[in-house]
């Protein structure tokens, strides 16, 4: 058994898992955050992204031996239950989800890109979609999404005006 | 996932003497930096670790360091760090650009730069667990199967390709690698760290069991250098070179004093085109010139059943890159 201690939505979490146990594993299992989704299991899909000290990860690929006394935040760490982030707020407007099991790993990498980079381009916000694999769009309502909260994070008004 | 127990050495000799201690109790050993690459074989059951020695507790391997004019880059940096270090974006161009195409941001968050140059193969038949070469087997499926993405150069009889942006723009830059194992720190030219399956059919690289990449060596760049790195996708995200190319040209204002020319996802190891670098010496790049480089980068290539078609696409994609290269302002 491998004890672990790391700050999870700003709380501090700790569990004592098998060592083979991954981050995203820890995080569903363990802590009952089932936002975080698994795909692929390898790295190829992007439906377990959350944010470790900063940076977009694939939590399927990251071993509890890997996290301890890290930062992770996940989907649960960005809305509360009066607020949506407004990222989640606006792929809510601009319908950029549909099954939306790729969701929770689009919207962290995007929070991820709009924290290093709060105007991105649509190059820019293409590049860091990169390693998030969505089946069911076509990518273009999320990208009017993020652009929107973009917007909203400069404390600029949104255009709420969706593409047909 | 097969279970294993993990370690967390503090220096790479500790890291060296855990290998070197499972070993001895006749378990297998894995190292892992970022993990992204062996954990997809873990889980597979493609390695099977009983001891995992994790190097991300080794401190000040992620550095890129100043030494003697050039640079010294530990083998744990990201391959994010690595691509938007400014010293290396300025002075060693193919470098940050070759570890910017590298997978995928999340990837590229952790993956490391030792990582990247040591990653097993992607042949499918060997990551899907086919008794091949790869797997301790005795054949090579890909000779009369799926070789799409296999070897036009320096193939037999294991035809994979090289997977690794990195170690393709790492030889084109003359790099120095340095291996650290059991018996101490050895230092070797980069072009001879990759082995060909005809000298050893179950590794890609030297390193023997226990021993790993420490870290890089970079000379300084000369006055007049340029480099850069183009790698053909079959999609525009996340996969590895089709082909590519990392090519570095010293100009002495219009003339080309010399060049280098490695091809990627064409060969077992990042392969150098020393006759097309000969005809870059000394000379004006026009594009007739450019066109010969591309003829002389495909010389010698022996298509598989599948593959033809990356034969005119590596003349293309070099003659594009040198002339591209030659004629930027
Ligand atoms: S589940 Fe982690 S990348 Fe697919
Ligand atoms: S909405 Fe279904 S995979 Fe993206």
């Amino acid at each position: 058994m491998v004890n672990v201690t790391l700050r999870v939505n700003g709380e501090t979490r700790s569990a004592s898992v098998p060592p083979e146990t991954t981050l995203l594993r820890l995080l569903r299992d363990q802590f009952n955050l089932t936002g975080s989704k698994l795909g692929c299991d390898v790295g190829d899909c992007g439906a377990c992204t959350v944010i470790v000290d900063g940076q977009p990860v694939n939590s399927c690929l990251m071993l509890v031996g890997q996290v301890e006394g890290r930062e992770v935040l996940t989907i649960e760490g960005l809305a509360n239950a009066d607020h949506l982030y407004p990222l989640q707020k606006l792929f809510e407007h601009f319908g950029s989800l549909q099954c939306g099991f790729c969701g929770p790993g689009v919207i962290m990498s995007a929070k991820a890109l709009l924290d290093e980079n709060p105007d991105p381009s649509t190059e820019e916000i293409r590049d860091a979609l990169g390693g998030n694999l969505c089946r069911c769009t076509g990518y273009t309502k999320m990208i009017e999404a993020i652009k929107g909260a973009s917007c909203i994070l400069r404390g600029e008004e949104a255009p709420l005006v969706k593409s047909a | 996932m097969k279970t294993f127990t993990n370690t967390n050495p503090n220096s790479l000799d500790q890291a060296v003497s855990l290998v070197q201690q499972a070993r001895t109790n006749g378990q297998t050993a894995s190292l892992v930096g970022g993990g992204s690459d062996l954990l997809a074989l873990v889980k597979d059951f493609i390695v099977k670790p009983d001891v995992l020695v994790n190097l991300k507790t080794i401190k000040g391997l992620d550095q890129v360091v100043p030494e003697a004019g050039g640079v010294h880059i530990g083998g744990l940096i990201t391959l994010d760090a690595l691509g938007s270090h400014p010293v290396i974006r300025s002075q060693y161009t193919v470098l940050a650009e070759a570890a910017e195409t590298v997978a995928t941001p999340q990837i590229r968050n952790v993956g490391t730069l030792g990582g990247n140059v040591c990653q097993r193969p992607w042949c499918w038949y060997f990551r899907n667990g086919f008794p091949c070469l790869k797997n301790g087997g005795s054949m090579c499926y890909s000779v009369g199967g799926e070789n799409q993405f296999h070897a036009i150069f320096g193939g037999g009889p294991s035809y994979i390709v090289h997977p690794s942006d990195t170690a393709t723009a790492l030889v084109a830059l003359g790099a120095k690698f340095r291996v650290v194992g059991p018996s101490g720190e050895r230092v070797v030219p980069g072009a001879d760290f990759f082995v060909l399956p005809r000298q050893d059919s179950t590794r890609e690289n030297i390193l023997a069991p226990g021993e790993l990449l420490s870290a890089v060596q970079l000379a300084p760049a000369p006055p007049g250098r340029r480099s850069t790195y183009n790698k053909v996708l079959d999609r525009e995200a996340w996969t590895h070179a089709v082909v590519s190319a990392a090519v570095v040209l010293d100009m002495d204002r219009e003339i080309c004093r010399s060049a280098s020319v490695v091809l990627g996802g064409v060969a077992p190891i990042p392969w150098r085109v020393p006759d097309a670098e000969r005809l870059l010496a000394g000379q004006r790049i026009t594009p007739a010139l450019a066109s010969k480089v591309g003829e002389a980068a495909v010389a010698g290539a022996q298509p598989l059943t599948k593959n033809a078609y990356k034969v005119p696409m590596t003349k293309a994609l070099v003659r594009r890159t040198v002339l591209a290269l030659a004629t930027r302002a």
